[in-house]
C-alpha cells in the first residue's frame, strides 16, 4: 500500500483545436483538396513544398505559388511495421517517408504505400494516390504509391465529397490527445488513500506546526519533507467563496449555479477548494461552519468528498480566519 | 555588475480581435514584428536575436511554437529563446529580451508575445480535468472570484468599485483603435446588470478573450541614440514569484508583487509611485484588481485602493492615470497582454499613445504583468529620458 497511485489519463481538447491555417498553408490544403500540389518560389529561386508563408534565407513573405508533381522521388524512408489506430491514416504496414516531388527542391514528409519493406528503396519514384472524398486535408493525398518506369502517375479523380467548398481553405480541425499514466505521488497518495477510509490526512515537515491538506510532499516555504502524519478534522470554515454560474466542460462539473468555496480544515494551514451544498447559495457566507459529506463508496480520489454542508455551529469570527482570506 | 543603458527603439501590435481566421499563428506574429520593425526603422536582418513568449500550450495544442515561427520571425540563423510565465509571460519575455541587451550580449533583439484564444477555450485550457481531483473551478475567474470577495470583506470596498473600473478602462479603450472591445455606451447600470458569471464578478466585470500579438525592438545605448523616432529607456525591471499555496500566504496582496514593487522602484529611483509616475499600464484581467493592485504596487496604503478608484484619481483626467489603453479588460490575448502593458507604457513615454496619450510631466511610466495564481509578477519602469 505504498507504492504511489497510478491513473491512466486521456487529455483532449473536445472536438479538437480549430487552426486557422493563413494563406500559404491555405493554397496547399486546397490544392491538395483539388488534387494537386502546390509549392512555392523562395528568394533564392528554390521551391518549396509544402509552401511556407516566409521565406527561410531573407524571412520576406513569399506568394509565388508553382504546381509541382504529381510524380516524387523518395529521398529517406522508415518502415513502419505495426500502425496505430487513431495514430496512424494507414491500417496496413507502410513507410514514412521524405518525399520530393518533381519539380520542387524540398522534400515533404508523408507516407509511402508499398506493400513490403521490401519494396522501398531511396530514389525509388512514387505518384500520388488521391483519396476520393476530399476535404482540404493533408490525408486528401491518400499516400504516395510505386510508380513503375514508364508508368504515369493517375490524375486524382473527381471529388465526391459533396459538403466541400471549393473556396480556398482557411482553417482545418486538428484533433490531438495525450495519453499518459499519470502518478500521483507519494505524499498525495497517502492523503488519497486516508480518503477511502473517510479520513482527512495531511503532512507537516518536522520543526514547523503548519498542516497542509493536501501535501505535495514538502513544505513550500522551506522544502523541507513533510514526514509527519496529521489527521486533521472534517469541519471547517468557509474563508471566502464564489457563486459559478457557468458550466464547466467537464462531465463531472457540477450543476450551475454551485458555490465554490474555500474551506480551512480544523488543524490545517491551508485553505482547500472545495464544493458547498444544503443553503441556497445566496445564504453562503464568509465564515460559515461546514462539514464534509462523504460518497457512499468512497475511494482514493478527492470525490470521495462530495460536498459540504453547514454544521448549523455559529459562524467563526472573521478575526479567527481573516488570515487565510 | 551594473546594467548596460538600453531602450525599446519599436513597437507593434495586431487589432485585438476575437478571432482572426484570416491568419496562422505565424501571421499574427509576422503583423506585430513588421510593425515594430517599421516603428524601430530596421529590417529583419538587423536583428540579432528573437525572444517569444505566451501562456500554456493547451491553448493552442502547438508544443514548443518557437520553433514553427523561426521563419515567420526571420529568427533563422539566430538565437531564438521561448519565455513561459503563464498571465505574467508577456512581461517576463521582455524582460528576457532586454537583459540580453543589457547584458551586452546583443545590439538589437526582437521580442514577441501571442496568444490565439480562437483556436481552442481559455476556460478549458486554465483548468483541464485531472485525475484524482474535483472539477470544482471553472476558469480564471473561480479561482479569482474569491479573493475578491476576500479583498471586499478585509477592505469594506464598496461593491460598486469594480463596475467603475470596467466602465473606465472600457471607456478609455474607444480611443485606442487597436483595444479588442470598443463599448460606446458603456455605464455603470449595464455593468451591474450583466450576466453574473463568478459571483461577485459579472460579465463586464472581466475581460475578454482575444487573439492578438504585441511586439517590441529593444536596442543598447547606441541604437537608441542612432534611432530616428523618440525611444522609450528601460529605468528598471524586476521580476518575482511564490508558490501557489503555503500557509500564512497573503493570496489578496502577495508578497512577490509587493518585492518586485520595491525592487524595480528602487532602481528606478521611484519614492511615491503615485506622485512619480505619469502613468501605469497594470495587468487588471477582472476589474476588482484595479484598487488590489494599486495596494499591492504602494500606490497607497493597504485598504485605500479602492479610494483611488472611487475618487478618480486612476481616470484618464485623475492625478495617476491606470491603463489609459483600456487594459486587460479591453484586450486579453493572454500570452501577449503582458508584453502589451509593458508596450502601452513604452508608448506614453515616447509621446506616441496617440487619442490616448497623457501628459508627460516625470517622463516615467509602470509596466506590469502577473500570471498564475498571483504568483509571477513582471514589471519595468520605462522613461523619457535616459537613466541617470
Amino acid at each position: 500500500m505504498t507504492a504511489p497511485l497510478m491513473q491512466h489519463h486521456i487529455l483532449e481538447y473536445p472536438g479538437g483545436y480549430t487552426r486557422s491555417v493563413g494563406p500559404a498553408v491555405g493554397r496547399y490544403l486546397s490544392g491538395l483538396r483539388d488534387g494537386h500540389i502546390v509549392g512555392v518560389t523562395g528568394s533564392d529561386g528554390r521551391v518549396l513544398v509544402p509552401p511556407t508563408g516566409y521565406d527561410p534565407v531573407t524571412a520576406a513573405t513569399l506568394e509565388d505559388y508553382v504546381p509541382v508533381g504529381p510524380a516524387g522521388t523518395v529521398t529517406a524512408f522508415t518502415w513502419v511495421n505495426q500502425p496505430r489506430p487513431g495514430k496512424h491514416h494507414l491500417t496496413h504496414p507502410f513507410a514514412f517517408a521524405l518525399v520530393r516531388p518533381d519539380g520542387s527542391d524540398t522534400a515533404m514528409l508523408h507516407v509511402v504505400d508499398a506493400g513490403s519493406p521490401d519494396a522501398m528503396s531511396i530514389g525509388m519514384r512514387v505518384a500520388p494516390r488521391w483519396a476520393p472524398a476530399r476535404r482540404g486535408y493533408v490525408t486528401d493525398l491518400e499516400a504516395w504509391v510505386p510508380l513503375a518506369d514508364g508508368e504515369t502517375p493517375v490524375p486524382a479523380p473527381p471529388n465526391t465529397n459533396e459538403d466541400v467548398s471549393t473556396e480556398p481553405v482557411t482553417g482545418i480541425v486538428t484533433p490531438i490527445s495525450l495519453a499518459y499514466d499519470i502518478n500521483a505521488g507519494v505524499a498525495a497518495s497517502k492523503y488519497l488513500r486516508a480518503l477511502s477510509e473517510k479520513r482527512i490526512v495531511g503532512q507537516r515537515a518536522k520543526g514547523s506546526d503548519d498542516v497542509y491538506v493536501p501535501p505535495r510532499g514538502t513544505d513550500p516555504t522551506t522544502g523541507a519533507p513533510t514526514e509527519i502524519e496529521v489527521e486533521v478534522g472534517q469541519v471547517g470554515t468557509v474563508t471566502t467563496y464564489c457563486v459559478v454560474n457557468i458550466p464547466g466542460l467537464s462531465e463531472n462539473s457540477p450543476e450551475i449555479p454551485y458555490v465554490c468555496a474555500q474551506i480551512l480544515l480544523d488543524g490545517a494551514h491551508t485553505a482547500w477548494f472545495g464544493l458547498v451544498q444544503g443553503l441556497p447559495a445566496d445564504e453562503v457566507r464568509m465564515g460559515v461552519r461546514v462539514r464534509a459529506v462523504w460518497a457512499d463508496d468512497p475511494g482514493p480520489d478527492a470525490r470521495s468528498i462530495k460536498w459540504f454542508e453547514p454544521t448549523g455551529e455559529p459562524d467563526a469570527p472573521y478575526d479567527d480566519y481573516k488570515a487565510y482570506a | 555588475m551594473s546594467a548596460l543603458r538600453t531602450a525599446v527603439i519599436g513597437v507593434g501590435q495586431t487589432r485585438h480581435v476575437v478571432a482572426r481566421h484570416d491568419v496562422s499563428i505565424a501571421g499574427l506574429v509576422r503583423e506585430a514584428a513588421e510593425e515594430a520593425l517599421v516603428d524601430a526603422n530596421m529590417d529583419w536582418a538587423d536583428i540579432d536575436a528573437v525572444v517569444i513568449g505566451k501562456a500554456p500550450d493547451m491553448f493552442e495544442g502547438v508544443v514548443m511554437p518557437e520553433l514553427y515561427l523561426a521563419d515567420a520571425l526571420g529568427a533563422v540563423g539566430k538565437p531564438m529563446l521561448r519565455v513561459h510565465t503563464a498571465g505574467s509571460v508577456g512581461g517576463s519575455t521582455a524582460i528576457v529580451a532586454a537583459k540580453l541587451v543589457m547584458a551586452g550580449i546583443h545590439e538589437r533583439v526582437l521580442t514577441v508575445a501571442f496568444e490565439k484564444q480562437s483556436e481552442s477555450n481559455a476556460t478549458w485550457g486554465l483548468t483541464v480535468e485531472m485525475p484524482f481531483s474535483s472539477p470544482l473551478v471553472a476558469g480564471a475567474g473561480g479561482y479569482f472570484a474569491p479573493l475578491i470577495r476576500a479583498y471586499i470583506r478585509r477592505s469594506g470596498a464598496p461593491t460598486h468599485i469594480g463596475h467603475l473600473v470596467a466602465v473606465k478602462d472600457r471607456l478609455n479603450a474607444l480611443h485606442n483603435p487597436k483595444a479588442h472591445l470598443h463599448l460606446p455606451d458603456i455605464d455603470l447600470a449595464t455593468v451591474a446588470e450583466s450576466f453574473l458569471l463568478w459571483e461577485p464578478l459579472r460579465y463586464l466585470d472581466v475581460c475578454p478573450s482575444s487573439d492578438g500579438a504585441m511586439a517590441l525592438v529593444i536596442g543598447s545605448e547606441q541604437v537608441a541614440k542612432n534611432a530616428t523616432g523618440p525611444v522609450a529607456w528601460i529605468h528598471g525591471t524586476a521580476m518575482r514569484s511564490e508558490p501557489t499555496m503555503f500557509a500564512g500566504r497573503d493570496q489578496v496582496n502577495p508578497l512577490a508583487g509587493r518585492k518586485c514593487a520595491a525592487d524595480v522602484y528602487a532602481q528606478a529611483g521611484i519614492k511615491d509611485p503615485r506622485k512619480d509616475f505619469d502613468c501605469a499600464e497594470v495587468y487588471v484581467p477582472f476589474s476588482w484588481y484595479e484598487p488590489m493592485w494599486l495596494e499591492n504596487l504602494g500606490f497607497c496604503a493597504e485598504g485605500d485602493g479602492w479610494k483611488l478608484t472611487e475618487q478618480g484619481a486612476t481616470a484618464m483626467d485623475g492625478d495617476i492615470p491606470w491603463n489609459p489603453s483600456g487594459g486587460v479588460l479591453s484586450s486579453n490575448p493572454i500570452g501577449a497582454s503582458g508584453m502589451i502593458r509593458f508596450g502601452e507604457a513604452a508608448q506614453q513615454v515616447r509621446g506616441r499613445a496617440g487619442d490616448y496619450q497623457v501628459p508627460l510631466h516625470t517622463g516615467l511610466a509602470l509596466g506590469h504583468a502577473y500570471g498564475g495564481g498571483s504568483q509571477f509578477f513582471s514589471m519595468w519602469v520605462v522613461g523619457a529620458s535616459q537613466p541617470q
